[in-house]
């Protein structure tokens, strides 16, 4: 039986339209609705699944973040998973927090809590950096899988169809081992409310990433933050003749 | 479960999936308080039974059709195919 390890962020919710702060510095986050990464929330429902098939004993969930991320930590629980761990990184600290900082945090809980199997989403859909688990991976020296659409578990071993260009690969990889989960891989339940309630009786661990060892202040300095370039408005041209002569004029036939 | 508790639950429930809901939790809370209000001096227990089959099937629409708008939207904007 094996103890999993599965990593949550909480991040603007997907339906939200993502709006740049005036000044330039970020986006705006204050009053807007935030969720679970749906990327971990693929990982979280893999690990419950394997709990469920009495293939793992224990799930503890991780987050880091400032106050508000444990609201991802208690959807985690709500869904079936046994313990949270909230590393706590506020301001600036958080602004700047890196995949880096993420994946040595990981580490040293990976090791601390005697993890067997990490279960990760393979990015989040605020920073889109789809690099934790290659870099969890590399501290640990752990194997990895990335992009799984397919995890079986084995005794010593777990077999994860990974979704390539063009196709599958299959791959066995000796525990302990790292796993990020693919959009394809499971459709994630919904926390219902009665599991929100008993989820708030879970016990969830402060940490700060002093306790861990790890270093999280910034190294570098967001200098800008501006909108992705607007369309450009279309034309409506009364007849072929000069639709054809702009097209020409444009290079297109 | 007493039938008058299994209302009040599946109206909190219905309640909280409407916070999801893609036109706003107030339309959402308007609507659920009409269908429920609506019907509030109904004493026959079989059709009550009903109601509440009914209700639990719009739970199970409900989480079904987030899940699919999810899975779609990052479908779109993540993959090409």
């Amino acid at each position: 039986m094996a103890r999993v390890l599965v990593g949550v962020k909480r991040v603007i919710d997907y339906a939200v339209k993502i709006r740049v702060k005036p000044d330039k510095t970020g986006v705006v986050t204050d009053g807007v609705k935030h969720s679970m990464n749906p990327f971990d929330e693929i990982a979280v429902e893999e690990a419950v699944r394997l709990k469920e098939k009495k293939l793992a004993s224990e799930i503890i969930a991780i987050t880091c973040g400032p106050a508000q991320s444990q609201e991802a930590l208690r959807t985690a629980l709500a869904m079936g998973v046994d313990k949270g761990i909230h590393v706590e990184v506020s301001g600036p600290e958080y602004e700047t927090l890196q995949p880096i900082h993420v994946s040595k945090i990981l580490a040293k809980i990976a090791q601390n809590e005697k993890i067997d199997l990490i279960i990760l989403g393979k990015q989040a859909i605020d920073d889109d950096s789809n690099q934790t688990a290659q870099m969890t991976s590399g501290f640990l020296d752990w194997s990895l899988a990335t992009f799984a659409s397919k995890i079986e578990k084995g005794e010593k071993d777990v077999t994860v169809t990974r979704d390539i260009d063009g196709g599958h690969e299959v791959v066995t990889l000796k525990l302990p081992a790292i796993v990020s989960a693919d959009l394809r891989l499971n459709e994630p339940r919904y926390a219902t409310l009665p599991n929100i309630m008993k989820a708030k009786k879970k016990p969830i661990q402060k940490l700060s990433p002093k306790d861990l060892g790890v270093d999280t202040t910034p190294r570098i300095k967001i200098i800008s933050v501006e909108d992705p370039p607007t369309r450009q408005a279309g034309q409506i041209v009364p007849d072929v003749d000069t639709l054809i002569a702009k097209l020409k004029e444009k290079g297109h036939c | 479960m007493s039938q008058r508790s299994r209302v009040i639950n599946l109206y909190k429930t219905l309640l909280h999936l409407g916070k999801d809901w893609p036109a706003g939790h107030d339309y959402f809370r308007g609507k659920l308080h009409n269908a429920f209000f609506k019907n509030r001096n109904e004493t026959n227990p079989e059709k009550i039974e009903q109601m509440i089959k009914h209700a639990d099937y719009i739970v199970k629409e409900l989480e079904a059709l987030y899940m699919l708008k999810k899975y779609r939207t990052m479908k779109r904007r993540y993959y090409n195919d």
